[in-house]
């Protein structure tokens, strides 16, 4: 298994030990693409030069892993690996879990077998 | 066996951001399709945050440990003895410190919600964020410290404390023996994550002197 290569990417902040992230979230996305990765569903350079064409296109300064999250959504479904229709209705199914979820209460989606 | 136990949950529902909705709706999928193994994707943050841990809780530890007046000033407000130090959480957040003494042993919980103090600790543990293990935490915590390796005698105590939106805790350890002239950027390296949620204890002396 071949280790990604950070330093292909443009901007990518980390220090010497590895990438920085300051939320939660961003580490997720992060394992994500990696996972796919080595799942072999894309290529490094592909996805470096998606990410690339995504920070280069960005003109409202958002943060990295903003942009990230936005290249890893833009090359699966470019990759057909999700559809655009799927990814938005699990996305509103989420939204509406996580509403009428009482605080402190695991979060699961209607239906789902892991419901309680 | 005791525990304590505060939960007051003054939040009427959880809140996501739009960037973690859109991960978890990624995530969910490609795990459902097959595409992704959820048990790598926990190897690869396991393997990450142990490098990205910001570590700003370890020093607070430390300082507590080898500062009296910090430690009494983090008694009286948490939030504002971490700041000292330069770590300022997101806004509302407050932090309490728990401290660990003979006989008495503290273990922090959460769920699913952005109740853990990521700016202090660093990444969340996968586990930490299991409905098993916060249920079990409550119900049976010698029992999970156990699962841990965290063998407690039963005359320690263990207070469970339920973190919410609105507090979280830091668990300070007791400072391990024989670091009796270390300073604090020696001690913070004794600081583990788990020991700062009660899960396990600091490192030994010998651990890292070698």
């Amino acid at each position: 298994m071949s280790a990604p290569n950070l330093k292909e990417l443009p901007g990518f902040p980390g220090n010497e030990e590895g990438p920085v992230f300051s939320e939660p979230w961003e580490a997720q996305a992060f394992a994500l693409t990696v996972a796919m990765h080595e799942k072999g569903l894309f290529e490094w350079a592909d996805w470096a030069q998606t990410l690339g064409a995504v920070i280069a296109a960005d003109k409202s300064g958002r943060s990295y892993y903003e942009l990230w999250l936005e290249a890893l959504e833009t090359l699966i479904t470019e990759n057909s690996v999700l559809g655009t229709e799927e990814v938005s209705a699990r996305k509103t199914a989420w939204r509406e879990a996580v509403q009428r979820t009482p605080h402190g209460q695991p979060i699961v989606l209607a239906g789902s077998s892991g419901q309680q | 066996m005791s525990t304590s136990k505060s939960s007051e949950h003054s939040h009427s529902h959880s809140h996501w951001s739009d960037m973690e909705l859109r991960v978890k709706t990624l995530e969910s999928l490609l795990v459902e399709k097959g595409y992704v193994d959820p048990k790598a994707l926990d190897v690869i943050v396991e393997t990450y945050e142990t490098k990205v841990g910001p570590r700003n809780g370890a020093m607070v530890v430390a300082k507590a440990w080898s500062d009296p007046d910090y430690l009494e000033r983090l008694r009286q407000d948490t939030t504002a003895a971490i700041a000292e130090l330069g770590f300022i959480g997101r806004q509302g957040e407050h932090m309490r410190i728990v401290e660990n003494q003979p006989g008495v042993h503290n273990m922090v919980v959460c769920t699913l919600c952005s109740c853990y103090p990521w700016s202090v600790l660093g990444l969340p543990p996968v586990w930490y964020k299991s409905a098993p293990y916060r249920s079990r935490a409550v119900s049976e915590p010698r029992a999970v410290l156990s699962e841990f390796g965290l063998e407690l005698g039963e005359d320690t105590k263990i207070a469970v404390w339920d973190s919410t939106a609105e507090m979280r805790y830091l668990v300070i350890p007791q400072r391990p023996v024989d670091t009796d002239n270390w300073d604090e950027t020696r001690l913070a390296e004794l600081v583990t994550r788990d020991s700062m949620i009660g899960t396990g204890l600091p490192l030994s002396a010998s651990e890292i002197s070698a």
